[in-house]
């Protein structure tokens, strides 16, 4: 009987995997549902067990299936592994996906799996904290802060209980890393959290999933249930967001699963140290944490042998946007922004010019094409007056309006603030309203101003210019006094799309034409 | 117990009769059985709230008033998670839910465009539920998808690259 590999990875079913599905197995295919490769051009993708190794085709419709079968389908891909996208990888956290059948046991130890966990256990919980630290592994949520470091913190506090808690709140606008992972193999990350359990001595994990990612719930369930025997004596359960995007802030996530308002915490204390109920708690994201299989089982210098600077090891970078090969790409850091958008992600989809690149999610900033020649490291983008954040690259085309993206910037954080501290939950509207007078052209005295009594109120008009001077110093304000990134970081954006792209604003431009 | 659940429950009288909900006994037992499938020792609020949304579509004053007593908390704190929570609905949606993503790398990809051409296909404004009842649009900020924009979830079904002819069969699809 032939055997198909398709995947059910969200991205694919949205394409219409499921119907290509289920027409090969009418025709009496044995069809394995694996995980997304994460070239979503090809999508669905079909890939045929022969002799000579699996040969893929893409896309492909449900009513084509039987040129699929006969071999005779125009989009005949060959190798899916050997095509230039998927060559030039360097895939160790993402392996296997899109490989195996994600809730297969045999399958995970058939590639490799629970190796990493086995190496652990036969170590001491302090040994297993200091090859996480040799690795050089960051935080892969953005913030860029040595997972290991903060193992550390959490194996030499002392409390009668402490946890794990995976971060897969992933409400980032361009990136998609986490879901792949969590529907396509997720007994990595299971692996990962258990590993971080005995390096910790933590007995119970909770994986925290946004609710708008419904199959990863429903795969990271089954995938718990059926790897439980595994990772005994530890425990792991699921708790599922509630669209409220603030909660991927660790400290609003945690207040988040105890039941209460996603409101950020001051902090300190670190959460390493009174985190979840209270108790020293590793809050990860998902990609720290299924990277760590890779790094116990290999060994911390494989691991810290691929990177640029001091980011060590493979991004999983996420392709969005505008841009003809999106997917996922994980690579070791140090490609340039334009090797991504140009050479790897083909430029724009549309094929128009490219304009901007947003890093980072909605959080990050915009880069226009002079940025081109950063490599993509956290020190780079932090220097350049961005961050890489959890990897997502957004690409425009030439009919973005950067000022329009610069007020939904504001506008989105207006929506999903918390509340807590006032430069977010205030400043982000003055935001919306201060971009709006700057495209207006700037305003006249307002009805205060204007009154009578304001002898001294200035009535002179303002201007764009003045205006966008208020913009920038708010958006220092909320930069600086905000409790967490979502305040502190939503200038980004803002001040990016102002200084790369002013006449979006009707600001004189930024750099004089090349003289010719 | 009885007494006290007679004084939480009065609210519910008056719910019950404008919105059609169920009766006030059937929301507590529901409650209590939804805290059983659980089985969730610490954090349940959440979990709860999910859990009885799913069965009865919104989260009523009522509903709130019961899973207060039930998890001795005030009303305010359990209203306070409701309402800070986007997914949580106090009136209930229409028989259909388009949500569309409105994230910046569908931007990119056209979803300002999606949204006006469905909010006018649809018959209906962003956040509202047509009149009818038929079908409510919502935005929402990213699913995931985010190479392969403009999202939509239809009814929690994903569709990607939605253009045109895909909004014309999603409308068909759901009667709109």
């Amino acid at each position: 009987m032939t055997r198909a590999f398709v995947s059910q990875d969200t991205a694919s079913v949205a394409l219409g995997a499921d119907e290509v599905a289920e027409a090969l197995a009418c025709r009496g295919v044995e069809v394995v549902r694996t995980g997304g490769r994460g070239l979503f051009r090809i999508e669905p993708l079909v890939e045929i067990e022969t002799a000579a190794g699996r040969i893929g085709f893409g896309p492909v419709a449900a009513h084509e299936v039987d040129a699929v079968l006969d071999g005779s389908h125009p989009n005949r891909l060959g190798a899916v592994a050997a095509l230039p996208f998927f060559a030039r990888q360097q895939r160790l956290t993402f392996a296997r996906c899109g490989v195996t059948d994600p809730l297969s046991l045999a399958d995970y130890e058939a590639h490799g799996g629970w190796r990493g966990l086995a190496a652990a256990r036969a170590m001491p919980p302090a040994a297993v904290v200091e090859a996480v630290v040799a690795s050089g592994l960051r935080g892969r949520g953005g913030a860029g802060f040595p997972t290991g470091v903060k193992w550390r913190t959490v194996l030499e506090a002392s409390a009668p209980e402490k946890f794990i808690v995976c971060n897969a709140d992933e409400g980032d606008s361009g990136t998609f890393a986490d879901r792949m992972l969590m529907e396509g193999d997720p007994f990595c990350l299971i692996e990962g959290m258990a590993i971080a359990a005995h390096a910790v001595g933590a007995a119970h994990g909770y994986v925290y999933v946004r609710s708008e990612y419904p199959f990863a719930i429903r795969t990271l369930r089954a995938a718990i249930e059926l790897a439980a025997a595994r990772i005994a004596p530890f425990t792991l359960e699921v708790r599922v967001g509630a669209g409220a995007y603030v909660c991927g802030e660790e400290t609003a996530l945690l207040e988040s699963i105890e039941g209460r308002r996603g409101q950020v915490r001051a902090k300190p204390p670190l959460p390493a140290l009174r985190g979840l109920f209270g108790r020293p708690t590793v809050i990860n994201n998902v990609l720290s944490l299924a990277a760590v299989p890779f790094i116990l089982d290999h060994g911390p210098e494989r691991y810290a042998a691929v990177g640029f600077g001091r980011s060590r090891g493979t991004m999983p970078i996420q392709l969005a946007g505008n841009v003809r090969n999106g997917g996922l790409f994980e690579a070791g850091f140090g490609l340039t922004l334009g090797e991504l958008v140009e050479d790897i992600g083909g430029g724009a989809e549309s094929g128009r010019p490219v304009r901007a690149v947003q890093v980072g999610g909605p959080l990050g900033a915009y880069f226009s094409t002079r940025s081109f020649d950063l490599p993509f490291d956290y020190e780079t983008f932090a220097r350049a007056g961005g961050l890489i954040g959890h990897g997502g690259v957004t690409v425009f085309d030439d009919t973005a309006d950067m000022a329009g993206l610069a007020r939904f910037a504001m506008e989105f954080c207006a929506v999903e603030s918390c509340g807590k501290c006032t430069p977010c939950r205030i400043g982000s509207t003055r935001g919306v309203e201060t971009i709006d007078r700057l495209l207006a052209g700037g305003r006249g005295p307002g009805p205060i101003e204007a009154a009578p009594q304001m002898r001294n109120a200035r009535a002179a008009p303002r201007g764009p210019a003045e205006e966008a001077a208020l913009l920038r110093d708010l958006c220092e304000t909320m930069k600086h006094g905000s409790l967490c990134a979502l305040g502190g970081f939503a200038p980004y954006p803002v001040l990016s799309a102002l200084d790369h792209f002013p006449e979006d604003f009707g600001l004189p431009s930024a750099l004089p034409e090349a003289a010719e | 117990m009885k007494p006290s659940r007679a004084t939480e429950a009065s609210p519910a009288a008056g719910e019950r009769s404008r919105r059609g909900g169920p009766p006030a006994d059937d929301l507590a037992e529901l409650v209590s059985a939804a805290r059983g499938w659980l089985g969730i020792d610490r954090g349940e609020l959440l979990p709860l709230l999910h859990a009885l949304q799913d069965e009865l579509g919104h989260l009523s004053a009522a509903t709130v008033a019961h899973v207060a007593h039930a998890l001795n908390l005030s009303r305010a704190e359990v209203h306070g998670v409701v309402s800070f929570y986007h997914d949580f609905r106090t009136e209930p949606a229409g028989a259909h839910t388009v949500k569309i993503c409105r994230a910046e790398a569908c931007q990119a990809r056209g979803a300002r465009a999606l949204e006006a051409a469905a909010a006018d296909r649809l018959g209906v404004a962003m956040g509202e539920t047509r009149a009818d009842g038929q079908v409510t649009l919502e935005p929402v900020y990213c699913v995931g998808l985010c190479a392969t924009g403009p999202n939509a979830l239809v009814d929690g079904r994903p569709v990607s690259r939605v253009d045109a002819a895909r909004l014309e069969r999603i409308a068909s699809e759901i009667g709109a």
